[in-house]
């Protein structure tokens, strides 16, 4: 009698011990999923921000049609190759986009008045910051991925994770040397 | 650091290195809240030797302190912001703080605090609230004016580490342990002087008066030791701040650089007491360096030097 009892506590507290282990890998993995979109969140703050950026541009700088252009195109490039959903190709549009910034506040220096305009100056302090978030936003995500691939592939977890088909998920990469947060100095 | 190649190695040893420093600190608060209870046992001992109902003692003396500790621990953020003065940070000069610890929040997966301004010309910057939810953060006006943005983020960072890290709750126990036994050695102390000594030890010879000294010496010098420990664990909170700060902005010079603006700058916060200097990104008191020099005073900080977190730092 009192080994059945205990043979069904042990398979009681052992059913117990794989629902919590399976609960902890679906939240790690949703928690993947939730940090990858967060930096879709952030890239279209940043393309909700270019248009204005380039109108008041324009107003002072009129003679820097290309340059406007660059941005521009950039822009609605990066916005294709997001809804195309290839992610090394999207990686590289956003390269293309962050050049064209970069360009544009290079421009702007020659324009004292452009400078001086409080809306640049405040678009600049959104761009600036939207880039870090960007940046922030990779970096979480791939901490994320860190810590669900860290569990699936440990023991006890791994079992767990090989029944239930967990998969391994890749980090985000950046372009060579640009794998950290961007510190951009306007 | 020189060229490229060098600094890709230093990266890929930071990498490694922060990580071994949060751990290594996480595992130091563990061995101090380890020794706390070690004391607690001993003082409850001592407590038995003298009067005799050392676990009824300690058991008092346990509830009384969780009560008194975490009543100021749900409270901590008020008070903390009234006491220094704080007000919300709203208008537009405030822009780029909002942005930073937005973004910040981002890279720790933490909801955004409250964001407060103090209006003071020293620099530095506390966090306060019982876990991410009812977090505040708090800078100077002399923060926000002499750090640039890298250097903000680096301190934005450490600030949030101490929310991301549960540092409220974690002095809230060391400050539960330290009233523990400051009670233990108060009742203690008062009981057996003023005649409510245990019966036997009235007539248990020589070894019974030996052992009575040693606990009452014990009972006497056991609150400095646990205040002790209470800095001790607060400077070793620190250093896991600065460490899971770089976690956060994976920018060491960041905050190594404004730990650097912190120490040439000698201004002193108004608004600071003893009572709140463990909140604080550096120890907003005594800035005098030779004050700090002897071992002695150090036991008594709840910030290691500068130097020796800059230190670290480099070494990131």
């Amino acid at each position: 009698m009192t080994a059945v009892i205990i043979i069904v506590a042990v398979i009681v507290l052992l059913l117990l011990v794989v629902a919590l282990m399976y609960n902890s890998l679906v939240r790690a993995r949703n928690r993947v999923d939730n940090s990858w979109s967060q930096i879709d969140v952030q890239l279209k703050r940043r393309y909700d921000l270019i248009p204005n950026l380039v109108e008041t541009v324009k107003g002072y700088a009129k003679h820097e049609r290309e340059t406007l252009e660059a941005v521009t195109a950039a822009r609605s490039n990066a916005i294709d190759a997001q809804q195309g959903g290839d992610v090394a190709q999207q990686a590289q549009a956003e390269n293309v986009l962050s050049g064209a910034l970069k360009s544009l506040f290079a421009v702007a220096e020659q324009y004292p008045d452009l400078k001086a305009n409080q809306n640049f100056l405040q678009l600049q302090e959104e761009l600036t910051s939207t880039e870090d978030r960007i940046a922030y936003a990779r970096q979480f995500y791939n901490d994320s991925v860190l810590g669900y691939n860290n569990s699936i592939q440990t023991f006890p977890k791994n079992m767990l994770a090989g029944a239930f088909s967990f998969e391994k998920r890749e980090f985000f990469e950046g372009a060579p040397g640009e794998t950290g947060p961007v510190k951009v100095q306007f | 650091m020189t060229d490229s190649g060098a600094a890709t190695s230093a990266q890929a040893v930071a990498r490694t290195d922060f990580y071994r420093e949060i751990r290594r600190n996480k595992w130091r608060t563990f061995v101090i809240l380890a020794a706390f209870v070690a004391l607690i046992v001993l003082a409850g001992v001592a407590f038995d030797i003298l009067l005799g109902f050392g676990v009824a003692g300690v058991i008092v003396a346990f509830v009384v302190a969780v009560i008194l500790a975490f009543v100021s621990y749900f409270n901590s953020d008020k008070v903390a912001l009234m006491v220094t003065g704080a007000k919300p940070a709203d208008g537009p000069e405030y822009r780029r703080y909002h942005n930073l610890v937005e973004g910040l929040c981002i890279a720790a997966g933490l909801p955004k605090p409250r964001l407060y301004v103090i209006q003071d010309k020293a620099p530095n910057a506390f966090a306060t609230g019982r876990n991410p939810k009812h977090s505040a953060l708090a800078v100077t006006s002399g923060l926000l004016e002499i750090m640039n943005r890298v250097e903000l983020e680096g301190v934005v960072a450490h600030e949030l580490s101490h929310v991301k890290n549960y540092d409220i709750l974690a002095s809230t126990v060391a400050v539960t342990a330290v009233g523990t036994i400051a009670l233990l050695s108060d009742i203690g102390l008062r009981f057996w002087i003023f005649g409510g000594r245990r019966r036997d030890s009235d007539n248990a010879g020589a070894a019974g008066a030996v052992l009575a000294i040693v606990a009452m010496a014990f009972l006497v010098l056991a609150p400095l030791a646990a205040q002790l420990m209470q800095f001790a664990m607060s400077r070793k909170r620190e250093l896991l701040a600065d460490a899971t700060g770089v976690q956060l902005t994976r920018y060491p010079p960041g905050l190594l650089s404004a730990l650097k603006k912190l120490q040439t700058d000698k201004a002193v916060v108004h608004h600071a007491t003893r009572a709140t200097a463990q909140l604080w990104i550096e120890s907003p008191l005594d800035r005098e360096e030779g004050k700090k020099g002897s071992w002695l005073n150090r036991l008594f900080d709840t910030h290691p030097p500068l130097e020796e977190r800059i230190r670290v730092l480099e070494s990131m």
